[in-house]
């Protein structure tokens, strides 16, 4: 429980400073960009995977449910408010957090154990604002596109299950679903994403500038790192749409 | 000049150094030996501001590293040259990248400016720019990657003092060679004030004049190789006992053999 404690409290001054580093310049416009084609493009074609068999076998297990009492033309609309709010932030969350929470950790862990960290700040370059800057920043915009690219992907992998299997009329199952496409579905499909980045962001540099004990340490940094990030995006998920969902659910 | 007031340093309740004083001036070079886990490395680690004594005071210059600001830390880091244990090369970046490291970060010299400085500087620590400019660090032996983080430290701040962090562990002694000759062509040739780090104390005979001997983070000995030798602490003369034989040695024929 002490350990607990003292790990959530450096977190959480960790994040408070990650946050203040971010509007001190410099700023590494090109570590951003690195970060924006190393992470986002390489976790594209996980995210297609993702997306297309994610949202085809939703669509399926629903197709089949909804026929047993004659409400298959509902399929359009089940898939637009569960793929938006609840399952492409979800599941894009845990993706980039099980691929670049562990990369990030990984980097910076291993960064830690051979000096290089201390080579940096020795030479007058705050690691703060070089290394964890740009990967906040680059989180910030990579999740909520990654989402979005999760979300078409799997409402297509949708419209192929009600297409082929569950034989709904392409302009139906497209029309019901557009009709569900309202401000707070929308709001909480971006939020959740936006949040998202930050929690695996900081608990990922984290991580690794806390990592001890060489090699072997730095391996159980990426592994707490990649564990803690995905159930806190879990645990956030359920918090936003309990509460912030509550909250705007007169808007949908 | 670098000076330690009553450095009382430690992680959580474990004391690391305790009540270290200690004066280098300038041109000074000075060893810090001691057995592994003694606090050697510690002490760079705090002349740098990486760390802080939780009491007594580190002043480089008669800056008081406790007491300035971020800004004028950075400053008083301009000033220092660090090369770590293993070298602590960047191994994402390139040879020449990491010897350019602090121009492109700091400077807005152009690329071919920087360029021209880092083949200068891997001249001037022997090593062929040609040959290892665009290779990776792990692409290099142990001593050429000692020898680019001394390239790296040098270009980077043009220091008035270099910290050296074990130096030569893990290197051959070919390589070893090299790197004390370096250290003593940096010291003489540029008057750089210097402290080597090191457990290796064969080596430390032929970098330095004055002796300095940490033990369970206390410093028990500061002085010369003669006093060193007729030390009396018990402690002294029995970390010293497998090396008596190289002490002598480089006594009698009263010069550093890397410098010959």
């Amino acid at each position: 429980m002490k350990n607990f404690a003292a790990e959530f409290q450096g977190l959480f001054f960790f994040s408070g400073r990650s946050l203040a580093a971010v509007f001190r310049p410099p700023f590494y416009w090109r570590e951003l960009i690195d970060q924006l084609y190393v992470n986002g493009l390489g976790s594209l074609w996980l995210i297609v995977l993702t997306g297309a068999f994610a949202g085809q076998g939703f669509a399926l297990a629903f197709a089949n449910e909804l026929a047993e009492f004659g409400a298959k033309d509902y399929l359009g609309r089940i898939m637009a408010i569960s793929i938006i709010r609840e399952l492409g932030p979800v599941l894009t969350g845990l993706m980039v957090a099980a691929r670049v929470a562990a990369g990030i950790t990984a980097e910076i862990g291993a960064m830690k154990s051979s000096n290089q960290l201390d080579a940096m700040t020795a030479f007058g370059i705050d690691p703060m604002r070089k290394l964890v800057v740009p990967r906040l920043v680059g989180l910030i915009i990579l999740v909520p596109v990654l989402t979005i690219v999760t979300n078409v992907i799997a409402l297509v992998g949708g419209w192929v299950i009600a297409a082929f299997v569950a034989k709904i009329s392409t302009t139906f199952y497209w029309s019901t679903l557009i009709d569900r496409l309202v401000f707070g579905n929308l709001f909480i499909g971006i939020m959740k994403p936006f949040v998202f980045s930050f929690i695996i962001a900081f608990i990922a540099c984290y991580k690794g500038f806390s990592s001890e004990g060489g090699t072997r340490g730095v391996g159980r940094a990426t592994t707490e790192s990649v564990v803690l990030s995905s159930i806190s995006v879990l645990i956030m998920n359920f918090f936003i749409t309990r509460f912030v969902w509550q909250a705007i659910r007169g808007f949908v | 000049m670098i000076e330690l007031r009553n450095v009382t340093f430690g992680y959580d309740e474990r004391v690391i150094l305790e009540d270290i004083s200690f004066t280098i001036g300038e041109s000074e070079s000075a060893i810090i030996m001691g057995p592994s886990g003694s606090g050697k490395s510690t002490i760079l680690r705090l002349l740098l501001g990486l760390n802080y004594p939780q009491r007594g005071d580190v002043l480089i210059d008669g800056m008081n590293l406790n007491q300035i600001s971020d800004r004028d830390l950075e400053e008083v880091r301009k000033s220092i040259g660090m090369v770590f244990q293993d070298g602590a090369l960047f191994d994402s970046l390139t040879v020449g990248e990491n010897v350019g490291y602090y121009l492109f970060e700091h400077t807005k010299q152009s690329t071919e400016e920087i360029e021209t400085a880092v083949r200068e500087m891997l001249g001037f620590v022997g090593l062929d720019a040609d040959q290892v400019v665009d290779q990776l660090p792990e692409q290099l032996s142990g001593g050429m990657q000692r020898r680019v983080a001394i390239a790296r430290a040098l270009l980077a701040t043009n220091p008035k003092i270099m910290l050296y962090d074990e130096p030569t562990t893990g290197l051959d002694p070919q390589a070893t060679d090299l790197i004390l000759r370096l250290v003593n062509k940096l010291t003489e040739e540029k008057g750089i004030s210097t402290i080597v780090v090191t457990h290796q104390i064969s080596d430390a005979f032929f970098l330095a004049d004055r002796f300095l001997v940490i033990f369970g983070g206390r410093l028990i000995f500061d002085g010369t190789i003669a006093e060193l030798r007729d030390s009396d602490q018990p402690q002294v003369r029995a970390f010293l006992a497998p090396y008596r034989q190289s002490l002598e040695l480089v006594e009698s024929k009263g010069f550093r053999p890397a410098q010959q």
